[in-house]
Protein backbone atom coordinates (compact mmCIF):
# COMPACT_ATOMS: atom_id res chain seq x y z
CA UNK A 1 0.00 0.00 0.00
CA UNK A 2 2.52 2.74 1.06
CA UNK A 3 5.13 1.17 -1.28
CA UNK A 4 2.62 1.88 -4.08
CA UNK A 5 1.10 5.47 -3.12
CA UNK A 6 4.71 6.37 -3.56
CA UNK A 7 5.14 6.40 -7.42
CA UNK A 8 1.53 7.52 -7.26
CA UNK A 9 2.46 10.60 -5.08
CA UNK A 10 5.78 11.71 -7.05
CA UNK A 11 3.64 11.60 -10.83
CA UNK A 12 0.89 13.54 -9.22
CA UNK A 13 3.19 16.22 -8.43
CA UNK A 14 5.50 16.27 -11.18
CA UNK A 15 1.84 16.65 -13.45
CA UNK A 16 1.37 19.61 -11.23
CA UNK A 17 4.79 20.91 -11.48
CA UNK A 18 5.07 21.02 -15.55
CA UNK A 19 1.45 22.84 -15.76
CA UNK A 20 3.20 25.50 -14.58
CA UNK A 21 6.41 25.68 -15.37
CA UNK A 22 7.94 26.05 -18.92
CA UNK A 23 8.28 23.72 -21.75
CA UNK A 24 11.06 25.23 -23.17
CA UNK A 25 13.70 27.01 -21.32
CA UNK A 26 16.16 29.24 -24.28
CA UNK A 27 19.10 30.68 -22.51
CA UNK A 28 21.79 32.63 -24.56
CA UNK A 29 21.75 30.51 -27.68
CA UNK A 30 24.15 32.17 -30.40
CA UNK A 31 24.85 30.88 -33.64
CA UNK A 32 27.58 32.13 -35.55
CA UNK A 33 29.03 31.13 -39.59
CA UNK A 34 32.58 31.75 -39.08
CA UNK A 35 32.70 35.39 -38.24
CA UNK A 36 29.14 36.22 -39.04
CA UNK A 37 26.05 36.19 -36.59
CA UNK A 38 23.27 34.18 -36.99
CA UNK A 39 21.86 35.00 -34.04
CA UNK A 40 23.21 36.09 -30.76
CA UNK A 41 22.33 36.00 -26.86
CA UNK A 42 19.02 34.60 -27.44
CA UNK A 43 16.80 33.56 -23.80
CA UNK A 44 13.01 32.88 -23.52
CA UNK A 45 10.70 30.42 -21.92
CA UNK A 46 8.11 28.73 -23.92
CA UNK A 47 4.90 27.35 -22.03
CA UNK A 48 2.71 24.78 -22.52
CA UNK A 49 -0.13 25.24 -25.02
CA UNK A 50 1.66 28.55 -26.23
CA UNK A 51 2.17 29.39 -29.74
CA UNK A 52 4.98 32.23 -29.93
CA UNK A 53 6.10 34.13 -33.39
CA UNK A 54 9.21 35.06 -34.39
CA UNK A 55 8.95 38.00 -36.82
CA UNK A 56 11.53 40.44 -38.18
CA UNK A 57 12.67 41.78 -41.45
CA UNK A 58 15.32 39.17 -44.03
CA UNK A 59 18.46 37.96 -42.58
CA UNK A 60 17.19 38.60 -39.10
CA UNK A 61 18.40 35.57 -37.88
CA UNK A 62 14.81 33.92 -37.24
CA UNK A 63 15.39 30.33 -39.32
CA UNK A 64 18.79 29.98 -37.37
CA UNK A 65 16.84 30.69 -34.11
CA UNK A 66 14.63 27.80 -35.32
CA UNK A 67 16.92 25.54 -36.20
CA UNK A 68 19.09 25.48 -32.98
CA UNK A 69 16.03 25.20 -31.10
CA UNK A 70 14.79 22.30 -32.56
CA UNK A 71 18.39 20.48 -32.78
CA UNK A 72 18.88 20.62 -36.48
CA UNK A 73 21.71 23.31 -36.10
CA UNK A 74 24.19 22.88 -33.36
CA UNK A 75 24.24 26.83 -31.16
CA UNK A 76 27.82 28.17 -30.89
CA UNK A 77 26.66 28.94 -27.33
CA UNK A 78 24.37 28.82 -25.22
CA UNK A 79 21.61 26.23 -23.94
CA UNK A 80 18.12 24.72 -24.55
CA UNK A 81 16.06 22.84 -22.16
CA UNK A 82 13.11 20.72 -23.24
CA UNK A 83 10.71 19.01 -20.44
CA UNK A 84 10.17 15.36 -21.66
CA UNK A 85 6.93 13.32 -21.35
CA UNK A 86 8.40 12.23 -17.99
CA UNK A 87 8.14 15.51 -16.77
CA UNK A 88 12.20 15.97 -16.74
CA UNK A 89 13.75 18.75 -17.95
CA UNK A 90 16.72 17.73 -20.13
CA UNK A 91 19.69 19.88 -21.75
CA UNK A 92 18.52 19.25 -25.95
CA UNK A 93 21.96 19.08 -26.74
CA UNK A 94 23.29 16.50 -24.23
CA UNK A 95 20.78 13.86 -25.36
CA UNK A 96 22.01 10.61 -27.18
CA UNK A 97 21.35 10.96 -30.90
CA UNK A 98 18.59 7.81 -30.35
CA UNK A 99 16.82 10.09 -28.05
CA UNK A 100 16.91 13.33 -29.57
CA UNK A 101 15.92 11.89 -32.79
CA UNK A 102 13.07 9.89 -31.31
CA UNK A 103 11.82 13.20 -30.02
CA UNK A 104 11.80 15.08 -33.26
CA UNK A 105 9.50 12.33 -34.88
CA UNK A 106 7.17 11.92 -31.78
CA UNK A 107 7.06 14.51 -29.69
CA UNK A 108 8.27 17.26 -31.91
CA UNK A 109 6.91 18.32 -35.62
CA UNK A 110 8.95 20.37 -37.90
CA UNK A 111 7.10 22.07 -40.90
CA UNK A 112 8.83 23.42 -43.14
CA UNK A 113 7.96 26.04 -45.86
CA UNK A 114 8.76 23.78 -48.98
CA UNK A 115 6.19 20.56 -48.75
CA UNK A 116 8.51 19.00 -50.65
CA UNK A 117 11.08 18.89 -47.52
CA UNK A 118 9.52 17.97 -44.88
CA UNK A 119 7.20 14.69 -47.28
CA UNK A 120 8.68 12.06 -49.05
CA UNK A 121 7.46 12.93 -52.57
CA UNK A 122 7.68 9.51 -53.77
CA UNK A 123 5.17 7.39 -51.51
CA UNK A 124 1.29 7.59 -51.01
CA UNK A 125 -0.37 10.10 -48.56
CA UNK A 126 -1.72 7.46 -46.48
CA UNK A 127 2.42 6.71 -46.06
CA UNK A 128 3.31 9.98 -45.56
CA UNK A 129 0.76 10.10 -42.63
CA UNK A 130 1.80 6.17 -41.71
CA UNK A 131 5.59 6.85 -41.61
CA UNK A 132 5.81 8.52 -37.98
CA UNK A 133 3.24 5.37 -36.45
CA UNK A 134 5.26 2.78 -38.64
CA UNK A 135 8.51 4.10 -36.90
CA UNK A 136 7.53 4.18 -33.18
CA UNK A 137 6.25 0.17 -34.10
CA UNK A 138 2.86 0.02 -35.06
CA UNK A 139 2.27 -3.09 -37.21
CA UNK A 140 -1.25 -3.24 -38.13
CA UNK A 141 -1.64 -2.23 -41.68
CA UNK A 142 -5.48 -1.97 -41.03
CA UNK A 143 -5.01 0.48 -38.01
CA UNK A 144 -2.17 2.69 -40.10
CA UNK A 145 -4.25 3.21 -42.68
CA UNK A 146 -7.40 4.32 -40.76
CA UNK A 147 -5.44 6.85 -38.87
CA UNK A 148 -4.10 8.09 -41.96
CA UNK A 149 -7.50 8.88 -43.43
CA UNK A 150 -8.83 10.59 -40.17
CA UNK A 151 -5.60 12.36 -40.43
CA UNK A 152 -6.21 13.09 -44.28
CA UNK A 153 -9.86 14.21 -43.17
CA UNK A 154 -9.28 16.65 -40.35
CA UNK A 155 -6.65 18.63 -42.79
CA UNK A 156 -9.70 18.34 -45.22
CA UNK A 157 -7.88 16.15 -47.87
CA UNK A 158 -10.57 13.57 -49.18
CA UNK A 159 -9.94 10.13 -48.12
CA UNK A 160 -9.97 8.88 -51.51
CA UNK A 161 -6.77 10.45 -52.53
CA UNK A 162 -4.97 8.49 -49.66
CA UNK A 163 -3.24 6.26 -52.25
CA UNK A 164 -1.91 9.51 -54.54
CA UNK A 165 1.64 10.88 -54.11
CA UNK A 166 2.00 14.29 -53.37
CA UNK A 167 3.51 15.02 -56.30
CA UNK A 168 -0.19 15.30 -57.54
CA UNK A 169 -1.35 17.79 -54.75
CA UNK A 170 -1.57 21.20 -55.47
CA UNK A 171 0.84 23.50 -53.24
CA UNK A 172 -1.93 24.05 -50.64
CA UNK A 173 -3.08 20.32 -50.04
CA UNK A 174 0.94 19.31 -49.88
CA UNK A 175 1.30 21.99 -47.30
CA UNK A 176 -2.11 20.23 -45.41
CA UNK A 177 -0.48 16.71 -45.62
CA UNK A 178 2.73 17.99 -44.11
CA UNK A 179 1.00 18.94 -41.70
CA UNK A 180 -1.15 15.88 -40.98
CA UNK A 181 2.15 14.02 -41.37
CA UNK A 182 3.70 15.82 -37.80
CA UNK A 183 1.02 15.25 -36.12
CA UNK A 184 -0.28 12.00 -35.97
CA UNK A 185 1.94 11.28 -33.33
CA UNK A 186 0.11 14.28 -31.15
CA UNK A 187 3.36 16.13 -30.96
CA UNK A 188 3.54 18.50 -27.45
CA UNK A 189 5.95 20.87 -29.86
CA UNK A 190 5.70 21.98 -33.40
CA UNK A 191 7.82 24.33 -34.80
CA UNK A 192 7.16 25.63 -38.11
CA UNK A 193 9.27 28.07 -40.80
CA UNK A 194 7.20 30.31 -43.08
CA UNK A 195 4.34 28.06 -43.25
CA UNK A 196 2.49 29.31 -45.75
CA UNK A 197 4.78 31.37 -47.38
CA UNK A 198 4.74 30.71 -51.16
CA UNK A 199 1.43 29.95 -51.31
CA UNK A 200 -1.51 32.10 -52.81
CA UNK A 201 -3.49 34.56 -50.51
CA UNK A 202 -6.89 32.24 -50.76
CA UNK A 203 -4.83 29.48 -49.79
CA UNK A 204 -2.93 30.78 -46.95
CA UNK A 205 -6.26 32.05 -45.21
CA UNK A 206 -7.77 28.29 -45.70
CA UNK A 207 -4.47 26.87 -44.20
CA UNK A 208 -3.97 29.66 -41.29
CA UNK A 209 -7.64 28.74 -40.32
CA UNK A 210 -6.86 25.34 -40.13
CA UNK A 211 -3.74 25.46 -38.04
CA UNK A 212 -5.78 27.85 -35.76
CA UNK A 213 -8.66 25.42 -35.54
CA UNK A 214 -5.59 22.32 -34.76
CA UNK A 215 -3.60 24.19 -32.46
CA UNK A 216 -6.44 25.34 -30.36
CA UNK A 217 -7.89 20.91 -30.43
CA UNK A 218 -4.83 19.63 -29.40
CA UNK A 219 -3.49 22.14 -26.85
CA UNK A 220 -0.28 22.66 -28.97
CA UNK A 221 2.64 24.37 -28.38
CA UNK A 222 4.13 26.02 -31.24
CA UNK A 223 7.49 27.93 -32.35
CA UNK A 224 6.29 30.22 -36.11
CA UNK A 225 9.07 31.83 -37.89
CA UNK A 226 7.20 34.72 -40.62
CA UNK A 227 7.56 37.54 -41.54
CA UNK A 228 4.07 38.15 -42.29
CA UNK A 229 2.37 40.21 -39.36
CA UNK A 230 -1.14 39.30 -40.10
CA UNK A 231 -0.15 35.40 -39.94
CA UNK A 232 1.45 36.16 -36.00
CA UNK A 233 -1.61 38.51 -35.26
CA UNK A 234 -3.80 35.33 -36.28
CA UNK A 235 -2.06 32.54 -34.70
CA UNK A 236 0.42 33.61 -31.97
CA UNK A 237 -0.38 34.48 -28.33
CA UNK A 238 3.40 36.21 -28.34
CA UNK A 239 5.97 37.53 -30.54
CA UNK A 240 9.80 38.03 -30.40
CA UNK A 241 10.98 40.96 -32.77
CA UNK A 242 14.33 39.72 -34.39
CA UNK A 243 16.96 42.39 -36.23
CA UNK A 244 20.36 41.53 -36.60
CA UNK A 245 20.67 38.30 -34.32
CA UNK A 246 19.00 39.35 -31.69
CA UNK A 247 15.60 39.78 -30.13
CA UNK A 248 14.91 43.61 -29.86
CA UNK A 249 11.60 43.04 -28.39
CA UNK A 250 9.24 40.84 -27.24
CA UNK A 251 5.26 40.83 -25.68
CA UNK A 252 1.82 39.35 -26.11
CA UNK A 253 0.86 39.71 -29.60
CA UNK A 254 -1.61 42.43 -29.87
CA UNK A 255 0.46 44.40 -27.52
CA UNK A 256 3.63 44.23 -29.57
CA UNK A 257 1.58 44.67 -32.89
CA UNK A 258 -0.98 47.67 -31.72
CA UNK A 259 1.92 49.88 -29.11
CA UNK A 260 5.46 48.31 -30.47
CA UNK A 261 7.66 49.83 -28.01
CA UNK A 262 11.10 49.87 -30.06
CA UNK A 263 11.21 52.03 -32.99
CA UNK A 264 12.43 49.25 -35.38
CA UNK A 265 9.12 47.04 -34.41
CA UNK A 266 7.20 50.42 -35.36
CA UNK A 267 8.52 50.59 -38.72
CA UNK A 268 7.89 46.75 -38.82
CA UNK A 269 4.05 47.41 -37.69
CA UNK A 270 3.71 50.43 -39.73
CA UNK A 271 4.70 47.73 -42.89
CA UNK A 272 7.36 50.33 -43.83
CA UNK A 273 9.54 47.18 -44.15
CA UNK A 274 7.00 44.79 -44.92
CA UNK A 275 7.75 43.60 -48.93
CA UNK B 1 37.08 -23.69 -45.98
CA UNK B 2 40.40 -24.69 -44.89
CA UNK B 3 42.60 -21.83 -45.22
CA UNK B 4 45.31 -22.93 -43.39
CA UNK B 5 46.22 -25.35 -46.43
CA UNK B 6 46.40 -23.05 -49.03
CA UNK B 7 49.31 -20.85 -47.73
CA UNK B 8 51.44 -23.66 -49.03
CA UNK B 9 49.99 -23.84 -52.09
CA UNK B 10 51.82 -20.51 -53.38
CA UNK B 11 51.58 -18.91 -56.86
CA UNK B 12 52.10 -22.21 -59.63
CA UNK B 13 53.23 -22.40 -62.80
CA UNK B 14 49.34 -21.26 -64.13
CA UNK B 15 50.60 -17.97 -63.08
CA UNK B 16 47.81 -17.05 -60.65
CA UNK B 17 48.05 -16.91 -56.89
CA UNK B 18 45.77 -19.62 -55.33
CA UNK B 19 41.94 -18.63 -56.13
CA UNK B 20 43.43 -15.42 -57.77
CA UNK B 21 43.42 -13.13 -55.44
CA UNK B 22 46.91 -12.01 -53.49
CA UNK B 23 47.34 -13.11 -49.73
CA UNK B 24 47.14 -9.87 -48.61
CA UNK B 25 43.37 -9.12 -50.51
CA UNK B 26 41.97 -12.30 -49.09
CA UNK B 27 43.10 -11.47 -45.69
CA UNK B 28 41.27 -8.16 -45.78
CA UNK B 29 38.58 -9.70 -47.50
CA UNK B 30 38.63 -12.48 -44.21
CA UNK B 31 38.65 -9.86 -41.72
CA UNK B 32 35.64 -8.21 -43.35
CA UNK B 33 33.76 -11.23 -43.37
CA UNK B 34 34.70 -12.15 -39.48
CA UNK B 35 33.33 -8.58 -38.77
CA UNK B 36 30.69 -9.52 -40.75
CA UNK B 37 29.90 -12.88 -38.62
CA UNK B 38 30.69 -11.38 -35.36
CA UNK B 39 27.86 -8.63 -36.31
CA UNK B 40 25.17 -10.50 -38.12
CA UNK B 41 23.64 -8.60 -40.47
CA UNK B 42 25.60 -5.71 -40.34
CA UNK B 43 27.38 -4.56 -43.61
CA UNK B 44 30.63 -4.40 -43.57
CA UNK B 45 32.85 -2.50 -45.65
CA UNK B 46 35.73 -3.64 -47.84
CA UNK B 47 37.90 -2.86 -50.43
CA UNK B 48 36.90 -4.48 -53.44
CA UNK B 49 38.82 -5.47 -56.02
CA UNK B 50 38.81 -5.33 -59.57
CA UNK B 51 37.65 -8.54 -60.75
CA UNK B 52 38.26 -10.17 -64.25
CA UNK B 53 34.61 -9.94 -65.12
CA UNK B 54 32.07 -6.96 -65.16
CA UNK B 55 30.05 -6.05 -61.86
CA UNK B 56 26.26 -7.78 -62.14
CA UNK B 57 28.49 -10.74 -62.64
CA UNK B 58 28.95 -11.76 -58.92
CA UNK B 59 32.14 -10.30 -58.44
CA UNK B 60 31.29 -9.51 -54.81
CA UNK B 61 30.54 -13.28 -54.51
CA UNK B 62 33.27 -14.31 -56.30
CA UNK B 63 35.81 -12.36 -53.82
CA UNK B 64 34.37 -13.75 -50.74
CA UNK B 65 34.31 -17.27 -52.06
CA UNK B 66 38.53 -16.89 -53.42
CA UNK B 67 38.84 -15.55 -49.77
CA UNK B 68 37.22 -18.52 -47.95
CA UNK B 69 38.15 -21.32 -50.60
CA UNK B 70 41.15 -24.26 -49.70
CA UNK B 71 42.48 -26.45 -51.78
CA UNK B 72 40.56 -29.27 -50.52
CA UNK B 73 37.39 -27.53 -51.11
CA UNK B 74 34.62 -28.69 -53.56
CA UNK B 75 32.69 -25.52 -55.51
CA UNK B 76 29.67 -25.86 -56.61
CA UNK B 77 27.72 -22.79 -58.68
CA UNK B 78 24.33 -21.98 -58.78
CA UNK B 79 22.49 -19.06 -60.88
CA UNK B 80 18.69 -18.70 -60.92
CA UNK B 81 18.85 -22.76 -59.21
CA UNK B 82 21.16 -23.56 -61.98
CA UNK B 83 24.67 -25.06 -62.60
CA UNK B 84 24.78 -24.75 -65.95
CA UNK B 85 24.16 -20.79 -67.14
CA UNK B 86 26.70 -19.33 -68.69
CA UNK B 87 27.50 -17.05 -65.12
CA UNK B 88 27.39 -20.20 -63.06
CA UNK B 89 29.80 -21.84 -65.16
CA UNK B 90 32.34 -19.07 -66.14
CA UNK B 91 32.17 -18.88 -62.15
CA UNK B 92 33.12 -22.64 -61.90
CA UNK B 93 35.90 -22.29 -64.77
CA UNK B 94 37.14 -19.62 -62.93
CA UNK B 95 38.20 -20.98 -60.21
CA UNK B 96 38.63 -24.41 -61.13
CA UNK B 97 41.62 -22.87 -63.40
CA UNK B 98 42.77 -20.18 -60.67
CA UNK B 99 42.73 -22.63 -57.76
CA UNK B 100 42.61 -25.88 -58.81
CA UNK B 101 39.92 -27.09 -56.55
CA UNK B 102 37.25 -29.43 -57.57
CA UNK B 103 33.80 -28.40 -58.70
CA UNK B 104 30.69 -30.46 -58.64
CA UNK B 105 26.82 -29.65 -59.37
CA UNK B 106 25.80 -32.17 -56.31
CA UNK B 107 24.40 -29.74 -53.63
CA UNK B 108 25.34 -32.71 -50.94
CA UNK B 109 29.17 -32.76 -52.19
CA UNK B 110 30.17 -29.66 -52.41
CA UNK B 111 31.88 -27.63 -49.45
CA UNK B 112 31.47 -24.25 -50.90
CA UNK B 113 28.39 -23.15 -52.66
CA UNK B 114 28.20 -19.55 -54.68
CA UNK B 115 24.90 -18.56 -55.56
CA UNK B 116 22.65 -15.89 -57.52
CA UNK B 117 19.12 -16.13 -56.70
CA UNK B 118 18.30 -19.52 -55.04
CA UNK B 119 18.91 -21.36 -51.93
CA UNK B 120 19.31 -25.05 -52.88
CA UNK B 121 15.89 -26.90 -51.47
CA UNK B 122 17.97 -29.61 -50.01
CA UNK B 123 18.99 -28.55 -46.36
CA UNK B 124 22.47 -27.26 -45.97
CA UNK B 125 25.52 -28.44 -43.34
CA UNK B 126 27.65 -27.30 -40.77
CA UNK B 127 30.36 -28.15 -42.90
CA UNK B 128 28.44 -25.88 -46.12
CA UNK B 129 29.46 -22.57 -46.67
CA UNK B 130 26.46 -20.47 -48.96
CA UNK B 131 28.23 -17.57 -50.62
CA UNK B 132 25.90 -15.35 -51.93
CA UNK B 133 26.07 -12.92 -55.11
CA UNK B 134 24.47 -9.18 -53.89
CA UNK B 135 23.73 -6.53 -56.44
CA UNK B 136 22.44 -3.99 -54.04
CA UNK B 137 23.08 -4.38 -50.15
CA UNK B 138 21.68 -1.42 -48.46
CA UNK B 139 17.50 -2.22 -48.27
CA UNK B 140 17.11 1.11 -47.37
CA UNK B 141 18.40 2.66 -49.99
CA UNK B 142 14.96 2.85 -52.43
CA UNK B 143 13.89 5.38 -50.35
CA UNK B 144 16.53 7.18 -48.52
CA UNK B 145 19.57 7.65 -50.87
CA UNK B 146 21.47 9.13 -48.15
CA UNK B 147 24.29 6.45 -47.54
CA UNK B 148 25.23 8.89 -44.02
CA UNK B 149 21.75 8.48 -43.13
CA UNK B 150 20.92 4.94 -43.79
CA UNK B 151 24.10 4.26 -41.73
CA UNK B 152 22.72 6.37 -39.15
CA UNK B 153 19.50 4.39 -39.36
CA UNK B 154 21.32 1.18 -38.77
CA UNK B 155 23.14 2.40 -35.59
CA UNK B 156 19.91 3.57 -34.26
CA UNK B 157 17.87 0.48 -35.92
CA UNK B 158 15.62 3.17 -36.77
CA UNK B 159 13.47 0.54 -39.77
CA UNK B 160 10.53 2.12 -39.56
CA UNK B 161 10.89 3.26 -43.09
CA UNK B 162 11.25 -0.73 -44.29
CA UNK B 163 7.35 -0.76 -43.03
CA UNK B 164 6.22 1.93 -45.40
CA UNK B 165 7.96 0.33 -48.32
CA UNK B 166 5.78 -2.68 -47.41
CA UNK B 167 2.47 -0.12 -46.68
CA UNK B 168 2.69 1.08 -50.34
CA UNK B 169 2.87 -2.53 -51.59
CA UNK B 170 -0.20 -3.25 -49.68
CA UNK B 171 -1.90 -0.14 -50.87
CA UNK B 172 -0.73 -0.55 -54.22
CA UNK B 173 -2.16 -4.29 -54.64
CA UNK B 174 -3.90 -5.23 -51.53
CA UNK B 175 -1.28 -7.65 -50.52
CA UNK B 176 2.78 -7.37 -49.89
CA UNK B 177 3.60 -8.12 -53.45
CA UNK B 178 7.78 -8.17 -53.43
CA UNK B 179 8.99 -11.17 -54.54
CA UNK B 180 12.58 -10.67 -54.50
CA UNK B 181 15.02 -9.19 -52.22
CA UNK B 182 12.36 -9.52 -49.73
CA UNK B 183 13.69 -7.53 -46.32
CA UNK B 184 14.24 -9.47 -42.95
CA UNK B 185 15.22 -8.58 -39.73
CA UNK B 186 18.85 -10.99 -38.35
CA UNK B 187 19.18 -11.84 -34.52
CA UNK B 188 16.48 -9.15 -33.95
CA UNK B 189 18.92 -6.19 -35.03
CA UNK B 190 19.76 -5.56 -38.51
CA UNK B 191 17.66 -5.25 -41.25
CA UNK B 192 19.33 -6.95 -43.66
CA UNK B 193 18.34 -7.58 -48.19
CA UNK B 194 19.26 -11.37 -48.51
CA UNK B 195 20.19 -10.22 -52.17
CA UNK B 196 17.92 -11.22 -55.28
CA UNK B 197 16.40 -14.46 -54.00
CA UNK B 198 12.92 -15.00 -54.16
CA UNK B 199 11.44 -14.84 -50.67
CA UNK B 200 10.39 -18.56 -50.95
CA UNK B 201 13.48 -19.15 -49.87
CA UNK B 202 13.75 -16.54 -46.56
CA UNK B 203 12.52 -19.37 -44.17
CA UNK B 204 15.66 -21.31 -45.61
CA UNK B 205 17.94 -18.54 -43.97
CA UNK B 206 16.43 -18.77 -40.80
CA UNK B 207 18.39 -20.92 -38.76
CA UNK B 208 20.52 -22.62 -41.07
CA UNK B 209 23.16 -24.76 -40.42
CA UNK B 210 25.63 -23.67 -42.86
CA UNK B 211 27.25 -20.42 -42.88
CA UNK B 212 26.01 -17.89 -45.22
CA UNK B 213 28.09 -14.78 -46.71
CA UNK B 214 26.99 -11.95 -48.69
CA UNK B 215 29.08 -10.30 -50.90
CA UNK B 216 28.70 -7.04 -52.99
CA UNK B 217 31.29 -6.41 -55.25
CA UNK B 218 29.87 -3.10 -57.26
CA UNK B 219 28.64 -1.47 -53.72
CA UNK B 220 31.87 -2.94 -51.64
CA UNK B 221 30.35 -4.39 -48.84
CA UNK B 222 29.89 -8.01 -46.95
CA UNK B 223 27.77 -8.97 -44.64
CA UNK B 224 27.02 -12.84 -42.98
CA UNK B 225 24.69 -15.17 -41.15
CA UNK B 226 26.38 -17.82 -38.69
CA UNK B 227 25.10 -20.63 -38.38
CA UNK B 228 22.05 -20.84 -36.76
CA UNK B 229 21.07 -17.27 -36.92
CA UNK B 230 17.28 -16.10 -36.34
CA UNK B 231 15.90 -14.61 -39.50
CA UNK B 232 12.69 -13.01 -39.65
CA UNK B 233 11.12 -12.01 -42.67
CA UNK B 234 9.10 -8.03 -42.18
CA UNK B 235 5.51 -7.70 -42.07
CA UNK B 236 2.24 -6.57 -40.81
CA UNK B 237 0.16 -8.31 -37.78
CA UNK B 238 -2.61 -8.27 -40.51
CA UNK B 239 -0.59 -9.00 -43.87
CA UNK B 240 1.17 -11.91 -42.22
CA UNK B 241 4.46 -12.95 -44.24
CA UNK B 242 3.96 -15.68 -46.79
CA UNK B 243 5.65 -17.71 -49.84
CA UNK B 244 5.07 -18.43 -53.32
CA UNK B 245 2.46 -21.17 -53.38
CA UNK B 246 2.72 -23.66 -56.72
CA UNK B 247 -0.42 -25.14 -57.27
CA UNK B 248 1.53 -27.91 -58.90
CA UNK B 249 4.46 -30.44 -58.61
CA UNK B 250 7.31 -30.04 -60.66
CA UNK B 251 6.86 -31.66 -64.08
CA UNK B 252 9.71 -34.28 -63.90
CA UNK B 253 10.57 -34.82 -60.82
CA UNK B 254 6.90 -35.08 -59.02
CA UNK B 255 8.36 -32.49 -56.22
CA UNK B 256 5.98 -30.48 -54.18
CA UNK B 257 6.66 -27.67 -52.53
CA UNK B 258 9.67 -26.22 -53.70
CA UNK B 259 10.16 -23.60 -55.97
CA UNK B 260 9.42 -23.71 -59.80
CA UNK B 261 10.38 -22.26 -63.04
CA UNK B 262 7.85 -22.24 -65.91
CA UNK B 263 10.03 -23.53 -68.99
CA UNK B 264 8.21 -23.00 -72.36
CA UNK B 265 8.24 -26.10 -74.62
CA UNK B 266 7.47 -25.28 -78.08
CA UNK B 267 5.59 -22.18 -79.72
CA UNK B 268 2.50 -23.50 -79.66
CA UNK B 269 1.68 -22.33 -76.19
CA UNK B 270 2.96 -26.00 -74.66
CA UNK B 271 4.49 -25.15 -71.45
CA UNK B 272 5.13 -26.85 -68.19
CA UNK B 273 6.57 -25.87 -64.29
CA UNK B 274 10.15 -28.03 -63.06
CA UNK B 275 12.01 -27.49 -60.35
CA UNK B 276 14.83 -24.67 -60.39
CA UNK B 277 16.73 -26.78 -58.46
CA UNK B 278 18.34 -28.48 -61.33
CA UNK B 279 20.56 -30.25 -59.29
CA UNK B 280 17.80 -31.16 -56.65
CA UNK B 281 15.78 -32.39 -59.43
CA UNK B 282 18.36 -34.50 -61.54
CA UNK B 283 18.66 -36.06 -57.88
CA UNK B 284 15.23 -37.27 -57.43
CA UNK B 285 14.62 -38.33 -60.82
CA UNK B 286 17.64 -40.65 -60.71
CA UNK B 287 15.86 -42.31 -57.33
CA UNK B 288 12.63 -43.05 -59.40
CA UNK B 289 10.63 -39.99 -58.99
CA UNK B 290 8.91 -39.43 -61.92
CA UNK B 291 6.57 -36.26 -62.35
CA UNK B 292 3.67 -36.08 -64.84
CA UNK B 293 5.06 -34.37 -67.94
CA UNK B 294 8.61 -36.17 -67.54
CA UNK B 295 7.51 -38.57 -70.63
CA UNK B 296 6.47 -35.33 -72.77
CA UNK B 297 8.96 -35.57 -75.71
CA UNK B 298 9.16 -32.15 -75.63
CA UNK B 299 10.15 -32.43 -71.95
CA UNK B 300 13.29 -34.74 -72.98
CA UNK B 301 15.69 -31.74 -73.82
CA UNK B 302 15.10 -30.56 -70.50
CA UNK B 303 16.43 -34.03 -68.61
CA UNK B 304 19.42 -34.20 -70.63
CA UNK B 305 22.73 -34.15 -69.06
CA UNK B 306 23.20 -31.09 -68.82
CA UNK B 307 20.28 -28.48 -69.42
CA UNK B 308 19.67 -26.34 -72.29
CA UNK B 309 18.98 -23.30 -70.26
CA UNK B 310 19.02 -20.13 -72.30
CA UNK B 311 19.27 -17.43 -69.59
CA UNK B 312 21.83 -15.19 -69.29
CA UNK B 313 23.17 -12.79 -66.49
CA UNK B 314 21.16 -10.09 -65.42
N1 LIG C 1 24.53 28.54 -43.93
C1 LIG C 1 24.89 29.82 -43.71
N2 LIG C 1 26.18 30.18 -43.88
C2 LIG C 1 26.57 31.47 -43.65
N3 LIG C 1 25.74 32.43 -43.23
C3 LIG C 1 24.45 32.12 -43.04
C4 LIG C 1 23.96 30.80 -43.28
N4 LIG C 1 22.63 30.76 -43.01
C5 LIG C 1 22.31 32.03 -42.63
N5 LIG C 1 23.39 32.82 -42.64
C6 LIG C 1 23.42 34.24 -42.25
O1 LIG C 1 22.89 34.36 -40.95
C7 LIG C 1 22.04 35.49 -40.87
C8 LIG C 1 20.63 35.03 -40.44
O2 LIG C 1 20.08 34.24 -41.49
P1 LIG C 1 18.68 33.49 -41.35
O3 LIG C 1 18.53 32.60 -42.50
O4 LIG C 1 18.59 32.91 -40.00
O5 LIG C 1 17.67 34.72 -41.47
P2 LIG C 1 16.09 34.72 -41.60
O6 LIG C 1 15.60 35.69 -40.61
O7 LIG C 1 15.54 33.37 -41.53
O8 LIG C 1 15.89 35.33 -43.06
P3 LIG C 1 14.72 35.05 -44.13
O9 LIG C 1 13.53 35.83 -43.67
O10 LIG C 1 15.29 35.63 -45.39
O11 LIG C 1 14.47 33.59 -44.20
C9 LIG C 1 22.09 36.15 -42.23
O12 LIG C 1 23.07 37.15 -42.17
C10 LIG C 1 22.52 35.07 -43.15
O13 LIG C 1 23.23 35.58 -44.25
MG1 LIG D 1 14.39 32.11 -42.92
Amino acid sequence: MTSSALPDRAEAQAAAATADEPLLKVSGVTRYYGDRIGCTDISFDLWPGEVLAIVGESGSGKTTLLNCLSTRLAPTAGAIEYRMRDGAMRNLYQLTEAERRLLMRTDWGFVHQNPAEGLRMTVSAGANVGERLMAVGNRHYGNIRDTATSWLERVEIAADRIDDQPRAFSGGMRQRLQIARNLVTHPRLVFMDEPTGGLDVSVQARLLDMLRRLVADLGLSVIIVTHDLAVARLLSHRIVVMRHGRIIETGLTDQVLDDPREPYSQLLVSSILQA
Amino acid sequence: MSADRQMNTGPDEGHYNFAYLDEQTKRMIRRAILKGIAVPGYQVPFASREMPMPYGWGTGGVQVTAAILGADDRLKVIDQGSDDTTNAVSIRNFFEKTAGVATTTRTEDATVIQTRHRIPEAPLSEEQVLVYQVPIPEPLRFLEPRETETRKMHALAEYGLMHVKLYEDIARNGHIATTYAYPVEVNDRYVMDPSPTPKFDNPKMHEMAALQLFGAGREKRIYALPPYTKVKSLDFDDHPFEVQHFDRPCGLCGAELVYLDEVILDDKGGRMFVCSDSDFCEDRRARGHVGDMAADPAAASLTGSASTSARTPE
